[in-house]
């Protein structure tokens, strides 16, 4: 079993490929992978819980991690997050990196 | 944690992508907790260092050189091996040649240097670990 951290920057409004990054997720742990979903930048739109985002919501209570990076909720001016999905810091990415999981940026 | 040496691929030009925003935060907590970063600027993220870059005022705003306090990402960078260094880090910035050479961005800050692809292959196999930080 591998440890994953899935990075995602992008706003599912914007990016089709958004929903498949949440298969890739998906299917990772459906493989018997350990994946963390990442939020960063943009892609925090979506935690927001009265945005219209099925891809996320199908990740959340998959048995995906969901972090949403402090920094951009903040930016946003996003305070409310759809259950299931934790507030994290940037440190979260490093943490990963030192504990030598297989990180992906999209 | 003990000390560890990681990858990182940046591509995005300076002054037009939060990745870079993003890419600098991650970077930051990398050099405080004293780790070893090998940097491939690639693309137009080789601008990166460029050391002609020069803060400006905003006269829009009405704003002095000083008061706009504009910052610069050859700034940043000298502050990123500036950081790693007092934690008993190394940064080793690598610009790619030939896009500098596209860009004419060729003079780089200071214990920044000039490679080629083949140093990001040498960085991912000397590294505990890899970030690719894409364009969009």
């Amino acid at each position: 079993m591998a440890e994953y951290l899935l990075i995602e920057s992008r706003d599912p409004f914007e990016s089709n490929d958004v929903g498949y990054y949440c298969d890739l997720a998906r299917g990772l742990v459906e493989a018997g992978n350990r994946v963390t979903l990442f939020l960063i930048q943009n892609a925090v739109l979506a935690a927001r819980p009265s945005a219209h985002a099925p891809q996320l919501r199908a990740v959340i209570g998959s048995g995906i991690k969901v972090l949403a990076d402090d920094f951009a909720l903040k930016e946003r001016g996003i305070a409310k997050l759809l259950d299931g999905v934790q507030i994290a810091p940037i440190e979260i990415v490093v943490d990963h990196l030192e504990a030598g999981h297989k990180t992906l940026w999209h | 944690m003990s000390k560890k040496t990681f990858a990182i691929a940046l591509m995005d030009p300076p002054y037009e992508s939060e990745n870079l925003t993003t890419a600098f935060r991650i970077l930051d907590v990398m050099a405080r907790r004293g780790h070893n970063i090998n940097v491939f600027a690639y693309e137009g993220a080789s601008g990166l260092a460029f050391a002609k870059q020069a803060p400006h005022p905003n006269p829009v705003h009405g704003k002095n050189l000083a008061e706009e306090n504009h910052p610069t990402t050859k700034d940043q960078v000298a502050a990123l091996l500036a950081l790693a260094a007092r934690n008993g880090g190394k940064v080793d910035w690598v610009n790619c040649g030939m896009c500098v050479d596209e860009r004419g961005v060729g003079e780089f800050v200071a214990d920044t240097r000039r490679g080629s692809p083949a140093d990001f292959h040498a960085f991912c196999e000397a590294s505990d670990n890899v970030l690719a930080i894409p364009t969009k």
